[in-house]
C-alpha cells in the first residue's frame, strides 16, 4: 500500500495489492466518518457534519484511476479522495474540529478543505462551482503542454445548476482533459431526482455537450474504476472530457442534522443491502484476495490511524483570536 | 512618452505584460479573432496565439471559474467582461471562489477581471452600471478604477502582478476621451495609492473614473471666484488610501465626494465615514456626497444627464462647502 500508482491505460488487470488498497481507502473513509459522527453527537464538531456513506466505491474507484501528477476537485462526500491525494487523516480531524492544524486553520469547516499544493482544489458550498474551476485547471495544463488530467466530482442536484452547464460546456468546447464524476445518489437534500431533471437519465445530458457519457453501478468499485480509467486515458490523449454517472443512493441524511424521513424506507433497505464496502469485501473474500489475517491487519491499521490522527487533532490548538484578520490577502512575494 | 488614449494605454499595458510573462493570458467573449467589443485586444491573437488569447463561450461563470482554476495552477489570467454589468453571471466565482481563496488556503490567486463600466455611452440599465461598491464590500478582492491613461496602464500592470484577485474598472466613456502622455515600457501604478491631481486649500474633492474629469472642470469653474479646490483621484477603491484621504481632508477641512455610482451604500459612504471617524476634529463643514440617483441607469440621454452628477452641480456643491 502507500503511494498511489498509475493505473494502467491498457488491459492490465488490477493486482491483489491494488484491490486491497482500494478496500483500505473505502474502509478508511467509512471509519473516519463514523468517528466524526460520534464527535458530532458529542458536540465537538462546530456546525454541520456530512458523510459519504454509500459513496465509497465511487470516490475510491474514480480517484484510483489517476496518476500522481493529476489533479482533483472533489465534493463533500469524497473524504477518501482527499486522503488518497496526500491529505493526512490527522489534518482532516483537525479540520472537523476547527483547529489550527486543520486545512483552513479554522477559517472554514467540515469538508470545505483541500490543498492546492497537492493538486486538491477545495470544495465550497455552492454546488457545481468547482466544475468550471476544474476546467480551468485543465486549461492551464493544456496551455503549458502538460498531460495531466483533472477529475471533478459533483452530485445529481449540481447538474441542475448553471455553473455545471457552463463548466461542462467549457471543458467540452476546448477538449480539455477533464473527467466528470457524477455521484447520483438520487436526492439533493430532500429533493428527489425527478425534481432535478426531466431527462430519462442524467448521463443522457452528455451528448448535448458533444462528449461521451457512461453510466455505472456506483456501488461497484471495480466498475467505477474501469470507467474512470478509460475516461482518464481518453482525457490524457487529448480527446476531451467524459461524463461518468455513478448510480448510488444516499443512505444517510444530507447532513447529520437531517433525519431523512422523506426517503422511502424500502429504498433505503434496498440500498443498505448493497453497501459498497460489504459488496467489495465479499468479492475479495470469495476470490481469496482478502485473507483473514490481512483483513485483521488492515482493520487494526485503520483503527490505529484514526486514534493517532484524532489525538493529534485534539492536541492541535484553537486558532488564535488575534489572527482573525490575517490571511485575507496574499503578499507580493508569496508564491 | 507616447500620446495614447485610455483604451490604447490598457492595450499597451496588457501587451507589455503578456510579452514579459508567458503565464499571462486573456480570456473573454469576442476578444480573439475580433479583438474585443471595444478593440482592446486587437492583434493579440496573431501575436500570442489561441491558447493565450481565448475566444470563450458566452458564459461568464465558466470564463471566470476557468480563470480561477488556471490561476491556482500558477497562470495569470486576465478575464474581459464584455460589459462589466455581465459580471453578475459570475458572482459565485468572484465573491466565493476567488475572493476567499487565499484566506482558506494560504495560496495566491493572481486574477484580473477587466470591467468596462460606466455611463455616458447611451448604454442604458444593462450596459452602463457602476458596480464597484459590491466588490469593495468583498474582503479578499482589490478594486481599482483609473481616470487617466497613465494609470490605466500602470494599474493594469500592477493588477496583473498582484497575487490577489483584482477588479479592474475601466471607464468606457474615457476609452477615446482624449490623448494623454503615457510612459513607455513597464511601469506600475501601485494599488492603494491615491493621487492629488489638483492642489488646493479650500475644499477637498474626492472622486475617480469619469467623474474625476467632471470634478476637475468644476474646480476650474470656481477658481476665478477664489475657491482653491483640491482634487484627489482615489484610483484604488479597495484598499482605499486612508492616509491620502485623511491628510487632504485635514488640510482643507472640507470634504466632497463625487461618484457616478448610485448614492446609497456607495464608495462615497465609506470615504465619508472614514473622514468622520478619523478627521472629525479637523472638519469645518459637513462631509458631502454627490452621486447618481438611486435608480437604474436610464437609457434616454436626457434622463441619464439628470441621473448623473453634472459639472454645474459639483461646482455648486464646492461653493456651498467653501462658504462654511
Amino acid at each position: 500500500m502507500g503511494a498511489i500508482r498509475v493505473a494502467s491505460t491498457t488491459n492490465e488487470t488490477l493486482t491483489s495489492n491494488d484491490l486491497l488498497e482500494m478496500l483500505y481507502y473505502m474502509r478508511l473513509q467509512r471509519a473516519v466518518e463514523d468517528r466524526g459522527i460520534k464527535l458530532y453527537y458529542q458536540g465537538l464538531i462546530p456546525g454541520a457534519y456530512f458523510t459519504g456513506w454509500g459513496h465509497e466505491a465511487i470516490v475510491v474507484g474514480a480517484t484510483y484511476a489517476l496518476a500522481p501528477e493529476d489533479l482533483i476537485a472533489p465534493m463533500h462526500r469524497d473524504l477518501a479522495a482527499y486522503i488518497m491525494r496526500g491529505i493526512p487523516v490527522r489534518r482532516v480531524f483537525a479540520q472537523f474540529l476547527d483547529r489550527e492544524g486543520g486545512l483552513s486553520w479554522g477559517r472554514d469547516g467540515n469538508v470545505h478543505m483541500g490543498d492546492p499544493r497537492l493538486g486538491v482544489f477545495p470544495f465550497i458550498s455552492h454546488m457545481a462551482a468547482s466544475v468550471p474551476v476544474a476546467a480551468g485547471m485543465a486549461l492551464a495544463c493544456r496551455q503549458r503542454g502538460e498531460t495531466r488530467v483533472v477529475m471533478t466530482f459533483f452530485g445529481d442536484g449540481a447538474t441542475s445548476t448553471g455553473a455545471w452547464h457552463e463548466g461542462v460546456n467549457f471543458a467540452a468546447v476546448f477538449h480539455l482533459p477533464v473527467v466528470l464524476i457524477l455521484e447520483n445518489n438520487q436526492y439533493a437534500y430532500t429533493t428527489p431526482l425527478d425534481r432535478q431533471t426531466a431527462a430519462n437519465a442524467l448521463v443522457d445530458k452528455a451528448p448535448g455537450y458533444g462528449i461521451p457519457g457512461v453510466a455505472v453501478d456506483g456501488n461497484d468499485v471495480w466498475a467505477v474504476f474501469a470507467a474512470a480509467r478509460e475516461a482518464v486515458a481518453r482525457a490524457r490523449r487529448g480527446e476531451g472530457p467524459t461524463l461518468i454517472e455513478c448510480r448510488t443512493m444516499r443512505v444517510r441524511g444530507h447532513s447529520e442534522a437531517d433525519r431523512y424521513s422523506y426517503v422511502p424506507k424500502a429504498l433505503l433497505d434496498e440500498w443498505a443491502a448493497r453497501d459498497p464496502i460489504a459488496l467489495f469485501e465479499r468479492r475479495l473474500r470469495d476470490d481469496g484476495v482478502l485473507a483473514p489475517e490481512a483483513d485483521r491487519a488492515m482493520q487494526e491499521r485503520i483503527a490505529q490511524e484514526i486514534e493517532e490522527g484524532l489525538a493529534w487533532a485534539e492536541a492541535s490548538p484553537e486558532p488564535d483570536p488575534e489572527s482573525v484578520a490575517e490571511g485575507v490577502y496574499a503578499e507580493p512575494d508569496e508564491v | 512618452m507616447a500620446q495614447l488614449t485610455y483604451l490604447e494605454a490598457i492595450r499597451d499595458g496588457l501587451q507589455a505584460e503578456m510579452r514579459r510573462d508567458n503565464t499571462v493570458f486573456v480570456i473573454g467573449e469576442d476578444i480573439g479573432v475580433y479583438g474585443g467589443a471595444f478593440g482592446i485586444t486587437k492583434g493579440f491573437l496573431e501575436e500570442f496565439g489561441p491558447w493565450r488569447v481565448i475566444d470563450a463561450p458566452l458564459a461568464e461563470t465558466a470564463n471566470v471559474g476557468a480563470s480561477v482554476g488556471a490561476a491556482v495552477m500558477g497562470m495569470r489570467p486576465v478575464v474581459e467582461m464584455q460589459f462589466g454589468d455581465f459580471v453578475t453571471d459570475a458572482m459565485t466565482q468572484v465573491v466565493h471562489m476567488a475572493a476567499k481563496f487565499h484566506w482558506r488556503t494560504r495560496h495566491p490567486l493572481p486574477l484580473v477581471i477587466r470591467m468596462p463600466y460606466g455611463g455616458d455611452v447611451k448604454g442604458g440599465p444593462f450596459h452602463s452600471q457602476c458596480m464597484e461598491a459590491w466588490f469593495v464590500h468583498t474582503p479578499g478582492l482589490k478594486v481599482v478604477a483609473p481616470a487617466f491613461a497613465e494609470d490605466a496602464k500602470g494599474l493594469l500592470i500592477a493588477a496583473i502582478r498582484d497575487p490577489n484577485p483584482v477588479m479592474y474598472f475601466e471607464h468606457k466613456h474615457l476609452y477615446r476621451y482624449r490623448r494623454e502622455e503615457v510612459p513607455d515600457g513597464e511601469f506600475v501604478t501601485p494599488i492603494g495609492r491615491a493621487r492629488i491631481v489638483r492642489e488646493g486649500t479650500a475644499v477637498s474633492l474626492f472622486s475617480y473614473g469619469w467623474m474625476l474629469h467632471k470634478c476637475l472642470q468644476a474646480a476650474e469653474q470656481v477658481a476665478p471666484e477664489g475657491i482653491a479646490t483640491e482634487v484627489v483621484d482615489l484610483r484604488s477603491l479597495l484598499p482605499l488610501d486612508r492616509d491620502a484621504i485623511l491628510s487632504s481632508a485635514r488640510k482643507t477641512s472640507k470634504a466632497l465626494i463625487v461618484h457616478e455610482a448610485t448614492r446609497t451604500g456607495g464608495v462615497g459612504a465609506e470615504v465619508a465615514a472614514l473622514i468622520a471617524e478619523e478627521a472629525f476634529d479637523a472638519l469645518d463643514g459637513p462631509v458631502v456626497r454627490l452621486a447618481s440617483e438611486d435608480t437604474p441607469v436610464p437609457h434616454s440621454p436626457v434622463l441619464e444627464a439628470a441621473f448623473q452628477p453634472q459639472v454645474a452641480e459639483i461646482a455648486e456643491a464646492i461653493r456651498r462647502l467653501a462658504a462654511y
